[in-house]
């Protein structure tokens, strides 16, 4: 695969980080920068972007950065775009990082919100199916199957997992996305297109965390892929809510070759295995099916 | 509506609309608020003021008290003039974000509306709500009539701008926020000498990409809360600074504290917000039967006005503090402040502490008339706290 933009464009995040070997949340910010450029200022709640961007006095993004509560990304962006708007500068960007627990869960009242309003803000959601920051409880992003530290082995998480991307669709935003570290190119320009859009952009970034995901950090990509090309995490956009376009077809390999790298799925069972092909091919036939509306 | 024609006149307004005038007067910029009763005719007039262009502003129509703070803290951060009003239960969804915006050093000003929290449901007045949040660094002003109200308001921004602490200003729910008395609404060009646009040395700027709020370790953190008490100290002078300043300008003047007949007065009273107002009058009449009776109002609660209120209380013999309040378990939170500042003193006044109005149950002359016998009687305050009006 050629990575055209992921390797050309200028950095706006440099050395110096926080982030574990491996880390897809700090990989996505990279290149979510590099789509959106300078004029950008972006919001992080907690997660685990509080610790990655540094310690004060310093931070290792080349934009402004407010932190903020876990819960409040997306409304402290709104504020941030009125701020803006009001002042005349409409030419910046604002974009809310969060992880997926400020993302579909705490966070999902203020962000619901925003949607509603249709602000003109990007919100992207890194997805490492977990509370990393915290020390790798579950979340609603948690897949059936998993192993955290609130879902131990003998009763690993039974719930499926929350589909916040068609969740945020439903609000008839102008744009929604899938992305995945894995496939840098496709995320750079859905990052570009987001600026482009009228109204709110959400951008679902599939985002491992080698850590929490007990996994080897040089996996990253790797998994990343495969998640793709298992059909567990799709590449697709929705416009208006209504409007689907599915990206990257994918390889069709069975899902034991994406879990059996993976610590956290080490204890299931064939049958359980079995059991979570049928729901991601299940999945996939919904997926199809909307895109023939 | 002709707002045009507003502008200098007295008009008859509700303690709500005259927080709405001050915003209005006060050129917010950015307006994010969810309503609540008794406080939502703030809010109401200010989205008309907003649609009607009369004030230029973004008001964001968050979906809870938790987001109307957020987003303030948002364009706050951004270098925009903001304000939210709430009350009770939305004042304690914010409490997070009020954490936030102090500690952030956003000037945001909040107007608070005095209502009892819950359970049971109850929408009038008491301080519990504010009172509640008084450790999270907002200053804290409590009005006495709606002109205050709309004075106040002004002067909260100019205070909060100046020190970089934001500003609440409470108000009690119904007796002030829905009833009507006349208000100087100020001419535009007096408030805009007076409050001149906001203009922050350090705000999210794409052209110096700072982070702000990030992991602070305790090599810093301890520092940075000391600037913040520094801030609070700051604003206490501010606060007398810019009422002075008002009043050159406007010919109102409000002081911090309030001292009335307190000169020879052997027995102050202590009270905050409306109340002030009903013991007021009956100071007068005591004082024409030729008791020697006083009346500290306290306007400013934080930063706490403690030198202003030991010189005017070592003076008396005895003090009762109001309190429409109570911390449980100890006993109203005016009460425990005074004690606080008057405990090192060699010379102090013996403290008595009522709880009196919680839920919004009317305080008359009657109660005050009755406080002041009884501690005019009483050698010394038996209990830590005396309950006033309880039907049980
Ligand atoms: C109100 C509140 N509750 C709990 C926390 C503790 N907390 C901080 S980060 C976090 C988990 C973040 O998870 P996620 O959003 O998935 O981001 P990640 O850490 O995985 O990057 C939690 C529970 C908090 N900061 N605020
Ligand atoms: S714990 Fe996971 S998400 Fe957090 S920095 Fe490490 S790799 Fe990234
Ligand atoms: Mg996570």
């Amino acid at each position: 695969m050629r990575w055209q933009f992921a390797n050309d464009i200028k950095e706006y995040m440099n050395q110096g980080h926080l982030a574990c070997p491996g880390c897809g949340g700090a990989y996505a910010m990279r290149l979510a920068l590099k789509a959106l450029g300078k004029n950008t200022i972006v919001v992080i709640p907690a997660c685990c972007w509080s610790i990655i961007d540094g310690p004060f006095p310093l931070h290792c993004l080349e934009v402004p950065v407010y932190h903020t509560a876990f819960e409040t990304a997306a409304v402290v962006a709104s504020g941030i775009r009125a701020a803006l708007d009001i002042k005349g500068k409409t030419d910046i960007e604002v974009l809310a990082f969060a992880g997926d627990g400020g993302t579909l869960d705490i966070g999902i009242q203020a962000l619901s919100a925003a949607c509603e309003r249709n602000e003109k803000i990007i919100y992207a959601c890194y997805d490492n199916e977990a509370y990393m920051n915290t020390g790798i409880q579950r979340s609603s992003a948690t897949p059936y199957g998993a192993w955290t530290t609130t879902t131990p082995r003998e009763n690993f998480k039974k719930e499926r997992k929350k589909n916040i991307s068609e969740i945020i669709a439903a609000h008839r935003i102008p744009y929604v996305a899938t992305a995945s570290i894995g496939f840098p190119d496709d995320l750079i320009l859905k990052f570009k297109k987001a600026k482009e859009v009228k109204g709110t952009a959400f951008i679902h970034i599939f985002a491992p965390c080698p850590t929490g995901w007990r996994m080897a950090p040089e996996l990253m990509i790797k998994i990343s892929q495969l998640a793709v090309d298992c059909k567990i995490f799709p590449l697709y956009e929705v416009f208006d809510g209504v409007k689907y376009n599915i990206n990257y077809q994918p390889k069709n390999i069975p899902v034991k070759e994406y879990l059996r790298l993976q610590g956290r799925f080490s204890h299931l069972t064939e049958k359980e295995i079995e059991t979570i092909q049928k729901e991601v091919d299940d999945n996939w036939e919904i997926l199809i099916k909307k895109t023939r509306i | 509506m002709k707002e045009s024609l507003i502008y200098g006149k007295k008009k008859v307004v509700t303690g709500n609309h005259a927080v709405s005038y001050g915003v209005l007067l006060s050129k917010a910029e950015v307006i994010a608020a969810y309503p609540i009763t008794p406080q939502t005719q703030i809010v109401e007039l200010l989205s008309e003021f907003c649609a009607s262009g009369l004030l230029k502003a973004k008001f964001i129509k968050v979906e809870s008290e938790h987001s109307a703070m957020a987003a303030c803290v948002g364009a706050a951060a951004t270098g925009c003039r903001t304000f939210t009003a709430t009350s009770a239960h939305g004042l304690a969804l914010m409490h997070e974000m009020l954490h936030w915006a102090v500690g952030g050093r956003l000037p945001i000003v909040l107007a608070n509306v005095n209502r009892a929290m819950g359970p049971g449901w109850s929408v009038w007045t008491d301080q519990n709500d504010s009172l509640s949040q008084r450790d999270v660094g907002f200053v804290q002003f409590y009005c006495e009539s709606n002109q205050e109200v709309l004075d106040t308001t002004i002067q909260a921004f100019k205070i909060a701008e100046t020190c970089l602490i934001p500003v609440m200003l409470v108000l009690d729910a119904f007796v002030l926020s829905h009833t009507s008395e006349p208000v100087d609404i100020p001419y535009q060009e007096d408030v805009d000498k007076f409050l001149p646009p906001y203009k922050p040395k350090y705000f999210l700027d794409v052209n110096d990409p700072r982070a702000f709020g990030g992991l602070t370790s305790p090599d810093h953190y301890y520092e940075i809360r000391y600037k913040i008490e520094e801030a609070h100290r700051k604003a206490l002078k501010v606060s007398e600074e810019v009422d002075n300043e008002f009043y050159q300008i406007f010919g109102r003047k409000y002081g911090v504290v309030e001292s009335y007949q307190c000169e020879d007065a052997k027995l102050i009273l202590v009270t905050s917000g409306t109340i002030t107002g009903t013991a007021r009058q009956v100071i007068d009449e005591e004082r024409s039967k030729g008791k020697r009776v006083g009346l500290l109002k306290i306007r400013l609660f934080r930063p706490s006005p403690i030198s202003q209120i030991k010189e005017i209380l070592t003076k008396a013999e005895k003090v009762a503090v109001i309190d429409r309040n109570i911390s449980f378990g100890h006993s109203g939170i005016f009460c425990q402040e005074i004690k606080s500042i008057l405990y090192n003193e060699i010379r102090r006044p013996m403290v008595f502490g009522f709880v009196i109005g919680l839920g919004g149950r009317d305080v008359v002359p009657d109660d005050i008339r009755e406080i002041i016998d009884f501690t005019y009687k009483a050698d010394y305050p038996e209990e830590m706290v005396y309950f006033r009006g309880v039907r049980l």
